[in-house]
């Protein structure tokens, strides 16, 4: 009885405790990264090569002034940062981080929970992440978060279409809708959903770009233009609360596009004997070591393409992925039934 | 016992948010309650073992149609709340005519159905057993969808149709 209850605990706590800690290196992964594309060096002061620079900004973060301008909505004002973060944060109930293992003699799944319609589940939670940020930008009282929520609501909605559209060509190719099951299915068929389904992983990285409000699509946080966007009016901590959003948006959607299309914690062509050895690298190091190289995508494109322009955002997420992700679904079925 | 605890807590909270999204005075915050009141019928639908249903709740309702009334409802209130309590054409008896017809009919509905409630169960039960065994939620919704209710499904997304081509000719004439 005990069991069924401390598991679950122990797996939620280990869990939410590293995205944290993560998000705080990512951020500096960033700065650095940015700094080498531009030739210069990032943060160097706080510890070895800046290795320390994350705890100083928590710290710096946790310790500031939480100012509450005087006219702003005080309930939705106070709300709109959780109602950022928590969705943010539960997602990670289903993404599996590997198979299962045994610890101290006990076998332990590295997943939270394995429900049969995990994949649904992410996509409902994170489209009640937007929110916070359409709340933000009324309760601040303020032109720029204002137009900064109505840009980031209208470009959700928009791009969710396309994505919602992309995954159910996935969900036709698998079978299934749970994420376990989903990676199970690229053991069965051999072989990487990315290379079944190409098409579906370009328009969801680029619909993932764009529901993480990350640059090129980040115009609801566009510096030049709206002052910093909808978390202008905040500070202190409740501004780290969207912060840290949108960095675990980030890690969701890099392990959402690591379960769908490689093959999650699975080692690389897993039935292909010759490959065998790569066996010995426990599967969370494979699904960790491919999340990495969607993070580092992200910023690398931050730091590569100039920020699209409104019209351009619309036009592409309406005239070219929604028409693009309708025939993918077509072709998808008629190439299931045929088989 | 705790699964009727659940969900007399539950249903009560649901009505409170129902309550609040017409007794708020600001729409804005009458929008986000009828968040809150999407999400708690979603808790329903999973404590009811409807997993499917109460995540297409969530990704329809709470994180798709209602994101549009509140970009529509912020757009529209930006200059002054409405004045409340202030329409002259209110006509109250009306109201409370129709609320009282409705209760009557709830009511009736509760009189006469009490007694033929094992029947309606044992129909569905039948039902069930037609289909193949069917494990997940979502196989089952999809089954009923695509034999049973494939006329009013396909109805009900021509009205959708309908509906859409009405909003585009619209925004179009406005030019």
């Amino acid at each position: 009885m005990s069991e069924t209850w401390i598991l679950p605990l122990v797996q939620i706590a280990v869990v939410l405790n590293a995205i944290l800690i993560s998000v705080t290196y990512i951020v500096l992964l960033e700065r650095k990264v940015i700094a080498w594309v531009q030739s210069r060096l990032g943060p160097m002061r706080v510890g070895p090569w800046g290795t320390l620079q994350p705890i100083a900004d928590v710290l710096k973060l946790m310790l500031k002034e939480d100012i509450t301008p005087i006219r702003v909505d005080r309930p939705l004002f106070t709300l709109a940062p959780i109602m950022s973060l928590v969705p943010a944060l539960i997602t990670f109930a289903v993404i599996p981080f590997g198979g299962h293992v045994t610890l101290f003699g006990h076998d332990v799944p590295l997943f939270i929970a394995d429900v049969n319609i995990g994949l649904l589940y992410i996509v409902s939670v994170t489209s009640i992440g937007i929110y916070g940020i359409i709340l933000a930008g009324y309760a601040s009282n303020s032109k720029y978060p204002l137009l900064a929520g109505l840009r980031a609501s209208a470009q959700l909605i928009s791009y969710e279409v396309a994505v919602t559209m992309m995954l159910v060509s996935i969900v036709v190719t698998s079978g299934t809708l749970s994420m376990v099951g989903i990676g199970e299915a690229q053991r069965t068929s051999g072989v990487w959903f990315a290379f079944i389904q190409p098409v579906a992983l370009v328009v969801l990285f680029i619909g993932g770009l764009a529901e993480t409000n990350r640059s090129p699509f980040d115009l609801a946080e566009a510096e030049q233009e709206l002052t910093g966007g909808f978390h202008t009016e905040y500070s202190g901590m409740r501004f780290a609360l969207f912060f840290l959003a949108e960095y675990a948006n980030m890690i969701v959607v890099s392990g959402v596009m690591v379960t769908l299309f490689f093959g999650g914690w699975l080692q690389p062509f897993p039935n292909i004997a010759a490959l065998s050895f790569l066996g010995f690298v426990p599967g969370w190091i494979w699904f960790l070591v491919k999340v990495f190289f969607f993070l580092y995508l992200f910023i690398w494109i931050r730091a590569t393409l100039p920020r699209y322009r409104y019209d351009q955002l619309m036009r592409l997420g309406w005239k070219v992925l929604i028409p693009v992700a309708l025939v993918n679904l077509a072709v998808t079925a008629v190439v299931k039934v045929l088989r | 016992m705790m699964e009727a605890f659940a969900f007399y807590a539950l249903a009560a909270l649901i009505v409170g948010f129902g309550v609040m999204v017409i007794a708020a005075r600001n729409p804005v915050h009458s929008v986000v309650f009828l968040v809150l009141n999407f999400l708690g019928i979603a808790v329903m639908y999973v404590v009811l073992g409807a997993e499917f249903l109460a995540v297409i709740q969530v990704l329809v309702y709470a994180g798709g149609i209602v994101v549009l009334y509140l970009f529509v409802v912020m757009l529209v209130t930006l200059k002054r709340a409405p004045e409340a309590h202030q329409d002259p054409h209110r006509k109250t008896g009306l109201g409370v005519g129709l609320a009282a017809a409705v209760l009557a009919e709830v009511i009736a509905i509760l009189v006469y159905t009490s007694s033929a409630a094992p029947v309606l169960t044992t129909a569905v039960s039948a039902a069930a057993l037609k289909t193949p065994a069917l494990t997940g939620n979502t196989e089952q919704v999809g089954w009923a969808l695509y034999t049973d209710y494939l006329i009013p499904f396909e109805v009900a997304s021509m009205l959708l149709l309908a509906a859409m081509i009405g909003a585009i000719l619209f925004a179009r004439r406005a030019d």
